[in-house]
């Protein structure tokens, strides 16, 4: 079933772009692939297979160590990505750009040095009621650290933040907030722009976990005036294992070291260690150089495309999506935001999540069940998971037409 | 029949389907045919651990024999649990304990499965033999009991 959708198809050419990530092109059980868990993690275009494999047959070596060529090499590649994703950023320097594991790695690096230079027993932080566990736990571990307490920033049964009960939580407690600019588990978008102005006139500085914004849409650091930003480099096309910490420099200059090792020091003595400059305090041991120029492979493509074409584009998928889904019988929405991006959660009728994933699966379509690692999100609307598709550039509509297909079967089975 | 016989029984209809959504439509039906837990028992106590979705398991010796009545949640492990309470129901805890299930494999679930799923098969599995033992341990002593 080929579907003719009546919208305005933007500069994107997807089925060349399709042809560009090699496992698209995969079948499971016989039946090509249909993959829609993109917010889980992308698939990988050829160009970061080829410059991982180019990195470690042609440069590899340890970066800010060595005198000889390679390492040289490797160091200019490994900063050159810092230079490629801070413009990316739009952020003011390079040297803002961390380099860590992830976006759970960067708000554990956020949380437990800002939690030791800045939180005292009785001060709060704030997150909000759709955040990821990795960017609640992070914070809970600091607050019972520091004595200080977690509130929360709660929501509707829309799966939208309610911005009174919002500025009603400001005071001269409150020393830091970190939301999520986008819902991994309902694809709300939260109005960021309100929350930093407001935060920012009490001068409480906010961390946005932006791990589902930046593959979606253009995110310009000095614009939204943020004070840390955070994301992962697997869910932008790009390697797992690499992600990143964007930090405005007073902060950064302002935080204790994360963790200690190589690279991080300036000089080291058993009596006293001082710490290097900006980004290298943050980036102790033998960095993930191969992630980090596979990171700018990946972004480099992305920018090639252009985010706002991207951003469309999705924009045009999701519509479609729910007018489709809309359909089927019995059909749930989890979050019915106004500003949505990247993704869908659903249940239909009563039919438990994992049984309609696992039919899906079955008739070739990823999709994920469950509690999406937001678990006070499910316990919010009294359901034990979703059925959440998610979507990237190379998404087609023919891929939303399987996942109605495929879904209506499943329930027809299940019923 | 015994708990072979059952087994091969089960390998031999699931071998007549050739595609797993057919497979599914088959186990979600034998889920229709679960004998149901009472909702008294649906307690925490019942609960099988290790599973995504709740299951409840009730176990009852009559004449010697375990009856198994359980629920769940989920339709398709319901179907699951269905194949199990159908190879072991009406059995002794002797042969139940003393049984090899192969079925498991044999029908292509373990490969089949998602992960979650497999691992909660395997989870009742395991406490369906702990409650054959239990129950064998429980009869020898009363035997021994007696003898004394």
């Amino acid at each position: 079933m080929q579907h003719v959708p009546d919208i305005t198809v933007p500069a994107l050419d997807v089925e060349k772009i399709r042809r560009d990530f090699p496992l698209l092109q995969e079948k499971v059980y016989g039946i090509p692939l249909v993959y829609l868990d993109n917010a889980a993690t992308t698939q990988k275009p050829q160009i970061v297979l080829d410059t991982l494999e180019y990195y470690y047959t042609r440069i590899n070596s340890n970066v800010h160590r060595g005198v000889h060529h390679l390492s040289q090499e490797a160091t200019n590649a490994y900063e050159q990505a810092r230079k490629t994703i801070a413009a990316f950023l739009n952020a003011n320097k390079p040297e803002e750009v961390i380099f860590t594991k992830g976006t759970t790695d960067g708000i554990n690096l956020v949380a437990n040095s800002f939690g030791r230079g800045f939180i005292k027993p009785g001060d709060v932080v704030l997150v909000s009621a759709m955040e990821h566990h990795s960017n609640i736990v992070p914070w809970q571990i600091m607050c019972e650290d520091r004595g200080a307490e977690l509130k929360v920033i709660p929501m509707d049964q829309n799966g939208e933040l309610i911005m009174d009960e919002f500025t009603a939580l400001l005071n001269d407690k409150v020393k830091i907030i970190a939301v999520t600019y986008v819902s991994n588990a309902l694809g709300t978008v939260n109005p960021v722009h309100d929350i930093i102005a407001q935060a920012h006139a009490r001068n409480i500085p906010v961390l946005l976990d932006a791990a589902q914004a930046v593959q979606h849409m253009p995110v310009d650091v000095q614009e939204l005036d943020i004070d840390f930003l955070v994301f992962s480099g697997h869910k932008i096309y790009g390697p797992t294992g690499i992600g990143i910490l964007y930090g405005k420099e007073e902060w950064l200059n302002k935080l204790p070291p994360y963790q200690g090792g190589g690279d991080m020091i300036k000089t080291v003595t058993f009596a006293k260690t001082t710490y290097n400059v900006l980004p290298y305090k943050f980036e102790a041991g033998t960095p993930n150089m191969s992630g980090a120029v596979g990171l700018e492979a990946a972004i480099k493509y992305l920018q090639e495309i252009g985010i706002e074409n991207i951003r469309q584009w999705e924009e045009q998928l999701v519509d479609y999506t729910i007018s489709r889904l809309k359909e089927l019988d019995g059909i749930r929405f989890i979050g019915n935001p106004k500003h949505r991006s990247g993704a869908v959660s659903f249940l239909v009728d009563n039919i438990h999540p994992y049984d309609l994933g696992e039919l899906l699966d079955k008739q070739g379509v990823a999709i994920r069940t469950g509690h999406h690692c937001a678990e006070p999100v499910m316990d919010f609307f009294h359901i034990p998971g979703t059925v959440r598709a998610s979507f990237a550039m190379y998404t087609n509509f023919e891929d939303i037409d399987r996942l109605v297909a495929a879904t209506q079967k499943a329930a027809a089975m299940l019923r | 029949m015994t708990i072979k016989e059952t087994q091969d029984e089960l390998i031999s209809d699931f071998s007549f389907m050739e595609n797993w959504m057919d497979k599914y439509e088959h186990i979600i039906q034998l889920g229709k045919e679960l004998p149901l837990i009472d909702e008294k028992y649906k307690t925490p106590d019942n609960l099988i651990k290790g599973c995504q979705s709740q299951v409840w398991l009730h176990t009852e010796l009559k004449d010697g024999k375990l009856y198994f009545t359980a629920d769940s949640d989920a339709v398709i492990t319901k179907g699951l649990v269905s194949l199990m309470v159908s190879v072991f129901s009406g059995h002794t805890p002797k042969e139940i304990a003393e049984s090899e299930i192969y079925f498991i494999d044999a029908i292509g679930l373990s490969n089949h499965l998602s992960p979650t799923r497999s691992n909660g098969l395997l989870s009742m599995l395991k406490q369906i033999k702990i409650y054959a033992l239990a129950y064998q341990a429980k009869s020898q002593s009363q035997t021994n009991g007696k003898e004394l």
